[in-house]
């Protein structure tokens, strides 16, 4: 997509099929030639986790549904069957609830590195707000498919996530009926989740390509947060980048494995392993860890619209951030002061995260608003002004040039 | 001016929270004690004798009350037991079946394909007959816990702890105390329990001393019944925990080795690019 294509097809099928359709030659210059600055480091690779995830979990997705049972009588009976009878059944399962988990977290990874380095500024900013939708499907999907075991879990965190709707004024009532496909959660309602939970993750698919695309564009941000400027900053994607990407990725399946294997329901609840009951409400009725600093910002305010708004506008605000941050400067290894406020920024997500776990009272409560107030300022108070009063360190003049200082320290 | 932001901000946010930390310890349930299991850690393996033992605990008291839906009598077997064992067990059961040729229901002495059938024809019957419906055991012990709390949670992670619903259980068959502390009165038909949220049970102690009788030698103590009762519960729960184990093993070892090549292979591959 960037950079010429060098392809020369070799055999006389290739060279038939590369004037009709140039697919050898689109592979080619995407993932073969096409220029990496050469100083990316390792948290450059969780774009590649993030496709082995999706990938795994479409292919596990496929075989669990051919297993499973849409259906509020069947349904926690139906996992159970696949827990027990289905052959590897429950790896399937385990590696698909386990791979949720593990998606957040390269996610959450691949998110932080980009506000580290700065990869959401100009001329990146569509390919950061694809990252922002592609968060939002995320969400939708892992929260849809947390619904189909039907366990109390499930059950409650369906009519909790979808009485939220019943916030906005006036039509909030009948959009909530309208969600759930009657008057409460019930089996239409498990049925539309289950259809939009196959359906969601092909719409990911889709904004990924379009991800993608648009990364190959713009080309990759690096380290340095400066742009390659001649083809001593830049590495072939193959081998540099492929090598890399794989062996980053077989560690992080070692991750994976470590839960799946060894403790594959330490990420979720034991009362989702009792059958859904509309009788009974769970003590606590929480959400999986990765909605949790979302679920905290949720609670902290005390008004049922204003915490939904305040929720979405958690994870809304971050498609404005290449304009709400006003530094020149990139990376925040030239930006001094951006660099910690970075990391108090991640420190604050992290309590929010243990925050949502905790029941809603007393000083959780009011630790919960402190820490959403930060939240928020840090996005519209810091940044723009930190983009002003920062005396960022000076930039060198090129990746190679910034690569050679950095060999020379460590010699 | 950062320090100060970053101190107050975490100092405000401490400060919220010991502010709860009385309310939250009031009215707590004791932390179930760290039983050891032959099913824990990367390794683990059920006890097939433990298995067998905890099944007769189940089936002389327990199966009285809790039903064991999902499980059927086939997978007796991987307790241990031979198929014409199986085949006897399951006989001794009667199971509903039909209708036959004349519309009827009717039934039959069980068969290994057969599912454990409930002890209450329904709900309903239950909560009249019980004061509440007792919980299916087949998924039981993975549907119950205790909050471990930081840093444990933390830790738990590596050390790959995830006992806790079997700790749980077995503290609460044992965690019965014949009167309640003074000051706290049950609810008719209810049972002061040390481990259970909000002390009133309404299962009376199911189990006491030589109430089972044990073929292998062990102790007929209710420590001994409710730790071979909690460890058939695991087992039904997690019927294929050892294949995964076992399996898992492979895999890491697999990963590990292919990982390390990969890392060598990266080296080589980026040798002449620094």
């Amino acid at each position: 997509m960037s950079g010429p294509s060098t392809y020369q097809p070799q055999n006389a099928f290739m060279k038939w099929m590369e004037r009709r359709l140039p697919i050898a030659g689109f592979v080619h210059s995407s993932f073969i030639v096409y220029p990496t600055p050469r100083n990316l480091n390792y948290w450059w690779t969780f774009g590649g986790i993030l496709t082995l995830m999706l990938t795994a979990q479409i292919i596990t997705g496929i075989v669990l549904a051919m297993h499973y049972t849409p259906h509020v009588d069947h349904a926690f009976n139906s996992v159970e069957h696949i827990m027990r009878d289905v052959n590897y059944g429950w790896l399937l399962r385990y590696l698909h609830a386990n791979g949720a988990s593990m998606f957040f977290l390269a996610g959450y990874v691949h998110m932080f590195r980009g506000m580290y380095y700065g990869s959401y500024k100009e001329p990146r900013e569509v390919l950061w707000i694809l990252g922002v939708i592609l968060l939002l499907l995320m969400i939708a999907t892992g929260f849809m498919g947390y619904v189909l075991p039907w366990g109390q879990m499930s059950f409650w965190a369906a009519t909790v996530i979808t009485n939220l709707f019943s916030a906005i004024p006036i039509v909030g009532e009948a959009v909530v009926t309208w969600l759930w496909g009657g008057y409460a959660v019930g089996n239409p309602t498990l049925n539309r989740f289950y259809s939009l939970h196959y359906l969601l993750p092909f719409v990911i698919v889709g904004v990924v390509v379009l991800h993608i695309w648009a990364l190959h564009v713009v080309g990759q941000n690096n380290p340095t947060g400066i742009e390659p400027k001649s083809d001593k900053d830049t590495l072939a994607f193959t081998p540099y980048a492929t090598i890399k990407d794989s062996f980053m990725m077989v560690c992080f399946c070692i991750v994976f494995a470590w839960f799946v294997f060894y403790m594959p329901n330490y990420m979720g609840h034991a009362d989702n392993y009792i059958p859904a009951n509309p009788a009974v409400t769970p003590t606590h009725i929480v959400p999986e860890w990765y909605y949790l600093p979302f679920y905290a910002i949720l609670r902290a305010i005390p008004d049922k619209l204003m915490g939904v708004m305040a929720l979405g506008a958690s994870i809304v605000i971050l498609a404005f951030l290449p304009w709400l941050d006003t530094s020149r400067v990139r990376s925040a290894n030239y930006r001094p002061l951006y660099r910690q406020f970075f990391w108090i920024f991640v420190a604050v997500c992290i309590g929010l995260g243990w925050l949502g776990a905790k029941p809603a009272e007393g000083g959780y409560v009011i630790a919960a608003r402190i820490l959403t107030l930060y939240y928020f300022a840090h996005f519209l108070v810091i940044l723009p002004v930190l983009g002003w009063i920062e005396k960022t360190k000076p930039l060198p003049n090129s990746i190679s040039e910034s690569i050679l200082a950095s060999n020379r320290a460590a010699s | 001016m950062l320090r100060t932001i970053l101190a107050l901000v975490l100092a405000g946010s401490l400060l919220s929270l010991t502010a709860i930390a009385p309310a939250a310890a009031a009215g707590d349930q004791p932390v179930p004690p760290r039983q050891k299991w032959s099913f824990s850690g990367p390794f683990g393996t059920y006890d097939r004798g433990q298995l067998q033992r905890g099944f007769k605990v189940y089936r002389e008291v327990c199966a009285v009350c809790h039903g064991l839906k999902l499980v059927a009598f086939r997978n007796l077997a991987e307790l241990g037991y031979s198929e014409a064992q199986v085949k006897t067990i399951a006989a001794e059961y009667k199971v509903q079946a039909g209708p036959n040729d004349q519309g009827e229901m009717f039934e039959r002495a069980g068969q290994p394909a057969d599912y454990f059938p409930a002890p209450w024809p329904n709900e309903n019957a239950a909560r009249v007959r019980y004061n509440g419906v007792p919980p299916d055991f087949s998924v039981l012990a993975k549907a119950r816990t205790y909050e471990r709390g930081f840093p444990w949670f933390v830790a738990d992670m590596f050390t790959q702890f995830q006992e806790q619903g079997v700790d749980y259980i077995h503290a609460l068959l044992t965690g019965y105390e014949d009167k309640p502390p003074a000051g706290v009165t049950l609810p008719a038909g209810n049972f002061y329990n040390k481990y259970f949220p909000g002390h009133a049970i309404s299962m009376p102690p199911p189990l006491s001393d030589k109430r089972v009788d044990y073929t292998d030698g062990s102790p007929t103590t209710v420590e001994q019944y409710s730790k071979d009762v909690t460890a058939f519960m695991m087992w039904a729960a997690e019927p294929h925990m050892e294949a995964r184990k076992r399996i898992g093993f492979q895999v890491m070892i697999f990963l590990l080795v292919f990982a390390g090549l990969l890392y060598f292979t990266k080296k080589k591959v980026w040798a002449d690019a620094h």
